[in-house]
């Protein structure tokens, strides 16, 4: 059975002026991990967004481990990654990777013991007693991570996590989620405008092109697993990664300015 | 220790100044009328102690029930007007206008409301002085929460009391904590002046008054370093109350 299964999903904004998603189709199976990529505009954050259940679509369907999304949220199946890292100033590192949790009610001591495994999985366990603020932007990143991942969701959906940190951050982050998703083999929904953040992470990669955010294609990525470092130097990678920007090259139009603002008014 | 070093020139401002006053009242021989020296204000505050910390107090627990009542009542109206939008959207404009009216002005009416000679009438008079600031800011910190904050909430299926109380409380609790700093001063200023358009006796506002009225304007500054000391003592248990609950603040310890 597919983890997500997208059903010729529809979205538009300004009283249906502009059309955000067009007719999208897209399934993802198990332990896959897709990214969306394309130009501002293209509606892939608002196709994460239709997929979390956070806005409805105009039309179509979204069905998540065989329930719709809707339902799939209130059974607490998402973990949800945004660009910042929506942590809780008043809480420590802890208690933010424990929030979830105490959500579903989990008892005390089996919350310790998930947190301690989750401060461990993104190297943090000396800053656990620490607050947000006393941390670095992809430390922050890192506890964001943690906290989606605490409750084992069938489906962690990334809205470009890594967007506003430095390139080398950046990189050693994208290491680092590859490893703990090899461990824990979750299925990712991945948004990026970094062709190579694409590519070097994902199982497939899915080209978008905007006004109307359609699919414009479909890349399957075959490097070889684990990745390392050195699969940024490969051959096929820069193959892949060419294919993806002709892909995007090809439907790259742009959007007219007020069309964005609009977009952005209805985020 | 580090503490009394960052208070020392704040306190040599101090001293710097009292000595200066009472240097001056001295070498010019300024009318005692007009501004007593330091060291008689100081030696009838000691001399009258007896009649000036029980007429302290008493005004002391009036504003401290007018605080407590109109901040009461203002985070419970904030409470309201942030859970039903319309409704914000109906009183906002009237408690805006409201807050550029001269409050103080009321006084008088407040006297004849409530008995005049009663505490109750003072009470209204702070009330009413702390409601305003203390509901427009606890609105402002509820309504604060980050758009993003409330959809993660969602997306772990939390009710809508539950973002409250995750979310938007203790997102709220600083500014609740400002307002109440604004309200503790309020308060005093309050009681004091409600004395003013006359009270019982034994109140300070009262012994202010009727101290300047027979010229004996030592008592009354002796009254109004009373009125001081309260009033910062209040606001340092508000200050001290907001390091207990917002402890995880970064900025909380410079306030």
């Amino acid at each position: 059975m597919s983890v997500v299964e997208i059903k010729g999903v529809t979205k538009t904004f300004a009283q249906g002026n502009i059309t955000a998603l067009e007719n999208i189709e897209l399934e993802l199976q198990p332990g896959e991990f897709v990214s969306l990529i394309g130009p501002s505009g293209c509606g892939k954050s608002t196709l994460l967004r239709v997929v979390g259940d956070l806005t409805p679509p105009t039309h179509g369907t979204v069905t998540v481990n065989g329930k719709p999304a809707h339902q799939a949220r209130k059974d607490g199946d998402y973990g949800i990654v945004f660009q910042d890292s929506v942590l809780f100033d008043w809480r420590t590192v802890a208690k933010n990777i424990a929030l979830p949790l105490e959500m579903l009610g989990w008892d005390r001591e089996r919350r310790r013991t998930r947190v301690e495994e989750m401060l461990d999985l993104v190297e943090l366990r000396s800053f656990a007693d620490h607050h947000p603020w006393q941390l670095s932007g992809g430390m922050q990143q890192r506890v964001s991570i943690a906290r989606a991942l605490s409750f084992e969701p069938a489906l962690l959906l990334m809205d470009e996590p890594f967007g506003a940190l430095d390139e080398m951050t950046r990189e050693r982050l994208n290491l680092e989620l590859l490893s703990i998703w090899e461990k824990l083999g979750s299925t990712v929904v991945f948004v990026t405008h970094s062709i190579s953040e694409a590519v070097f992470l994902s199982t497939r990669v899915v080209v978008m092109s905007p006004r109307p955010g359609r699919i414009a294609g479909v890349v399957e990525i075959d490097l070889p697993n684990p990745r390392t470092a050195e699969t940024r130097y490969t051959p096929r990678f820069f193959e892949l990664v060419t294919k993806v920007r002709e892909l995007l090259r090809s439907r790259g139009e742009h959007l007219l300015p007020e069309e964005e603002e609009l977009l952005e008014a209805d985020r | 220790m580090k503490r009394i070093v960052e208070w020392l020139p704040a306190l040599a401002v101090f001293v710097l100044v009292v000595g200066l006053w009472e240097g001056l009242v001295r070498a010019l021989h300024v009318q005692q009328f007009l501004l007593p020296k330091p060291s008689t204000i100081v030696s009838v505050f000691w001399s009258d102690r007896h009649t000036l910390w029980p007429a302290g107090w008493y005004t002391f627990k009036e504003a401290l029930g007018g605080f407590a009542i109109g901040s009461g009542l203002g985070i419970l109206a904030a409470t309201i007007v942030g859970r039903f939008r319309t409704l914000g959207t109906a009183l906002m404009p009237i408690f805006i206008a409201a807050n550029a009216v001269p409050i103080i002005a009321f006084a008088p009416i407040f006297g004849a409301w409530f008995n005049p000679i009663s505490p109750r009438s003072k009470m209204a008079v702070a009330g009413v002085l702390c409601f305003l600031p203390v509901m427009v800011n606890t609105l402002r910190g509820l309504n604060s929460a980050k758009p993003r904050q409330i959809e993660l909430m969602r997306s772990y299926a939390a009710s809508e009391l539950e973002i409250w109380r995750r979310v938007r409380v203790p997102t709220a609790l600083p500014f609740l904590f400002t307002a109440l700093k604004v309200a503790s001063v309020l308060a005093m200023i309050g009681a004091i002046v409600g004395e003013y358009f006359g009270g019982s006796l034994n109140a300070l506002g009262v012994l202010i008054n009727n101290a300047a009225d027979v010229f004996q304007f030592p008592l009354a500054w002796a009254g109004i370093l009373v009125a001081s000391l309260l009033g910062i003592a209040l606001y340092g248990a508000v200050v001290a109350a907001e390091r207990v609950v917002v402890r995880w603040a970064p900025d909380t310890r410079d306030a």
